[in-house]
C-alpha cells in the first residue's frame, strides 16, 4: 500500500489531471480575452452614444457660432478658437524648456545626487493630480505670488490674469514631465557610437547634440510631446481653478486676453439640466475628440514614418 | 559623407582652436540654460509645496487641524460651519476603491492577454486601441457617466438611483484606469525573459501554470506599482467624478447615493463665487494639500516597490 500510493501520485501528476488543467487553461484564456474586450467595448459605446447625442447640432456652423442661451443657435466658436490659442502657446512653453530639461539630464548632468534628484523629482512631478497644478497657476500666474518670496508685481512684470498665458503655463507646467520623459527615451535610443564619432573629429558637446543627437532623437521628441499636447488639450480641471469663463462671446485676439477652452465649454453645457444643452456638450465632444485623433494621427505617423524608439 | 566630413573640419580647425576661449564660454552657457530648463520642475515642486503649506498653514491658525482631520461634517459655506474632511475623504476614498475593483483586475487579464496569448497582429490593433481609451479626455468619461451609464443603471438593476451617484462614478473612473494598469503591467510581463517560462514548460507546465505560476510572480513589482499608479490616479481624478458623483459631502456607503470627493470640491468652490482670501476660500488649499499628501505618498510607495522588489535578470 505504502508502495502505491507515490505511483498513484506520479499518475495524477502527469495523467490524470491533464485534460482538467488544459481546460483551465482554455478557460482562463477566454476570460483573459474578455478582459481584454472591456475596455474596448466601452469605447465602443462611449463613441457610438456622444455620435447619436451630438451629431444632429453637428454641422460646419457649428464653429462659427458663439454660445448663446438657446441652444439651438449655440456655437463652440470661442471654445475651439480658444483651445487652439492655449495649446498653441502651451507648445512655445513647454517643448523648448521640456527638450532643454532632457538633453541636459540625458547629455549633459553629472551622476550625482543632484541628477537623481531631479529625476525623481520629475517621476513624482507627472503623479501630481491636474487639480493641484490648477491651484499652483492660480496663485502664480493668476495671483502673482506664492506665498513666499518675491511677488510677480515685486520682480517688476505683471500678474498675467486669467488670460490665455496664464492657462498655458499652467498646462506646460503640466505636461512637462510628460514631455522630458518622453524626450529622454527617443535621445537614450540614439546609439553612443554617433556621440563618439563626433567627439572624435573635435565637435564639442553642443555641436555634438546639436548637429547629430536632437536630429536623430527629433522624430520621438515630437511623438512624445505631441500626445502631451493632445493630454493638455483635453484637461479641464486646472483651467477652471485659473478662472477661464464658460460663458465667452469673443475669440482671444492677442495672449493677455479671456479664453474659455472646449472641455470647460462641454462641461459648461453638460451640467445645464435641459436635454438640448446636453446633447450640445456631445456636439463639443465630437470636435474635442476630432481635433484629439487628428493630433494621435500626427504623432503615429510621425513615430512609423521615422521609425522612433517607442515604435514597439 | 564619412569622407567629407574630416576634410571639411581640417580646414576650420586651426581658426577653431584659436577660438577656443569663446567656444568655451559659448559651452558653459549652453550647459547652464538647459540646467536651467531641468531645474524648472525643481521650481514646480517648490512653488506647489510653498503655496499648500503657505496657505494651508494659515487655514490650519483659523480652523484646528483636529476638527478638520476627525470631523464628519463638511459645510464650509454654510452659516453653521462645520470643517470636518471626513466626508471629502470618504468619497474620494469610496470611488478609488470602487475603481479600483474595476480597473485592477480587468487591466490585469488585459496585460496577461496582451503579454502572453495574443499573436503580434491582434496586440497591433487592441493597443492602440487602448492608448485611445487613455488619450480620452476625462471630461467626455463624465459625460458619459451621467448621460449613459447612471440612465442605464437606472433602467435595468436600480431604478432607484440618484442622478448623482458614486456607482457611476466608480465605473467610469474604473474604466479609464484600464490603460494605465494594462501598459504597465504588459510592460513588466513581457521583460520577464523566456527562459523562466521554457523551464517551466519544460518541466511539463501548461501554458495557464506558466502564466500564473512563473510570468506573473516574476512581473509582480512592476504589476504592484501599476495597481498603486492606478489608485493615485483615481484620488486625483476630477472632472468625471465631479460630473458624475455629484456635490454631496457625506459619510457612509450608500453607492447609489451622491457623495462629493475632495477634488470635486476643489472645482466647485473656484466655480462658485467665494471670495478670495477667506477662510472659506482657504478650504480648497486645506483640502488640496491632503491630496496632495495622499497621492504624493502612493507615488512614493509605488516607485519604492519597483526598485525594492523587482527581479533582475542581467
Amino acid at each position: 500500500m505504502t508502495a502505491e500510493a507515490p505511483a498513484a501520485t506520479t499518475r495524477d501528476l502527469f495523467e490524470v489531471n491533464l485534460a482538467r488543467r488544459h481546460m483551465i487553461g482554455v478557460i482562463f484564456q477566454g476570460v483573459a480575452l474578455l478582459g481584454t474586450l472591456v475596455g474596448i467595448i466601452v469605447l465602443a459605446v462611449l463613441l457610438i452614444e456622444v455620435w447619436r447625442d451630438g451629431i444632429h447640432f453637428l454641422e460646419l456652423d457649428f464653429l462659427n457660432r458663439f454660445p448663446s442661451r438657446f441652444a439651438e443657435q449655440a456655437g463652440f466658436k470661442s471654445a475651439f478658437w480658444g483651445s487652439l490659442w492655449v495649446i498653441g502657446f502651451t507648445a512655445l512653453l513647454a517643448f523648448p524648456i521640456g527638450v532643454g530639461a532632457a538633453v541636459y539630464l540625458e547629455e549633459y548632468a553629472p551622476k550625482n545626487a543632484v541628477t537623481r534628484l531631479l529625476q525623481t523629482n520629475i517621476s513624482n512631478l507627472a503623479g501630481v493630480p491636474s487639480i493641484v497644478y490648477g491651484i499652483l497657476g492660480l496663485q502664480l500666474f493668476v495671483r502673482g505670488t506664492i506665498g513666499i518670496g518675491p511677488s510677480l508685481e515685486d520682480l517688476g512684470l505683471r500678474d498675467l490674469d486669467r488670460s490665455v498665458l496664464a492657462g498655458s503655463a499652467t498646462l506646460a507646467l503640466l505636461i512637462l514631465p510628460v514631455v522630458i520623459v518622453a524626450s529622454q527615451e527617443a535621445l537614450k535610443a540614439v546609439p553612443p557610437s554617433i556621440r563618439e564619432a563626433s567627439y572624435g573629429v573635435g565637435a564639442t558637446r553642443w555641436q555634438t547634440v546639436r548637429s547629430h543627437v536632437l536630429p536623430q532623437a527629433f522624430p520621438g521628441i515630437m511623438t512624445g510631446t505631441i500626445l502631451a499636447l493632445s493630454r493638455a488639450i483635453g484637461e479641464t480641471a486646472p483651467l477652471i481653478m485659473i478662472g477661464a469663463l464658460s460663458f465667452v462671446a469673443f475669440t482671444p485676439g492677442n495672449p493677455l486676453d479671456d479664453f474659455t477652452v472646449m472641455p470647460i465649454q462641454i462641461f459648461g453645457w453638460a451640467v445645464r439640466p435641459q436635454l438640448d444643452f446636453q446633447d450640445l456638450a456631445a456636439t463639443g465632444i465630437i470636435v474635442l475628440l476630432i481635433v484629439l485623433l487628428s493630433m494621435n494621427a500626427i504623432a503615429v505617423y510621425l513615430r512609423h514614418r521615422f521609425g522612433g524608439p517607442a515604435s514597439r | 559623407m564619412a569622407t567629407g566630413t574630416p576634410a571639411i573640419d581640417g580646414s576650420g580647425a586651426s581658426a577653431r582652436f584659436k577660438r577656443s576661449r569663446s567656444r568655451h564660454l559659448f559651452e558653459q552657457l549652453i550647459g547652464l540654460s538647459l540646467f536651467a530648463c531641468a531645474a524648472v520642475t525643481v521650481v514646480t515642486t517648490v512653488g506647489i509645496v510653498a503655496i499648500l503649506l503657505a496657505e494651508g498653514l494659515t487655514f490650519f491658525t483659523e480652523i484646528s487641524p483636529l476638527e478638520f482631520f476627525t470631523g464628519t461634517r463638511w459645510t464650509p459655506l454654510f452659516q453653521s460651519a462645520g470643517f470636518g474632511v471626513l466626508p471629502l475623504v470618504n468619497g474620494t476614498l469610496i470611488v478609488a476603491l470602487g475603481a479600483s475593483l474595476v480597473a485592477l483586475p480587468v487591466g490585469t487579464l488585459a496585460a496577461i492577454y496582451l503579454s502572453e496569448y495574443a499573436s503580434p497582429q491582434i496586440r497591433s490593433i487592441i493597443k492602440p486601441v487602448l492608448e485611445v481609451l487613455a488619450g480620452i479626455p476625462t471630461i467626455v468619461f463624465g459625460y458619459f457617466a451621467l448621460t449613459f451609464i447612471t440612465p442605464f443603471l437606472k433602467d435595468t438593476i436600480f431604478p432607484e438611483i440618484g442622478v448623482f451617484n458614486a456607482l457611476s462614478g466608480m465605473i467610469v473612473v474604473g474604466i479609464m484606469t484600464i490603460p494605465m494598469v494594462s501598459s504597465i503591467s504588459d510592460d513588466s510581463m513581457r521583460a520577464v525573459p523566456q527562459e523562466l517560462r521554457e523551464a517551466a514548460y519544460g518541466v511539463g507546465a501548461t501554458k495557464f501554470e506558466v502564466v500564473t505560476r512563473v510570468t506573473f510572480p516574476a512581473a509582480l513589482s512592476g504589476i504592484v506599482a501599476s495597481y498603486i499608479l492606478a489608485i493615485s490616479r483615481a484620488i486625483g481624478e476630477t472632472m468625471a467624478v465631479t460630473l458624475a458623483v455629484g456635490a454631496t459631502p457625506r459619510m457612509g456607503f450608500d453607492i447609489l447615493d451622491s457623495f462629493q470627493t475632495m477634488t470635486a470640491y476643489i472645482v466647485n468652490v473656484s466655480l462658485g463665487d467665494t471670495p478670495q482670501g477667506t477662510t472659506e476660500f482657504r478650504t480648497i488649499f486645506a483640502v488640496a494639500l491632503t491630496l496632495f499628501a495622499m497621492t504624493l505618498l502612493m507615488n512614493l510607495i509605488s516607485a519604492r516597490v519597483v526598485q525594492r522588489y523587482r527581479e533582475r535578470y542581467e
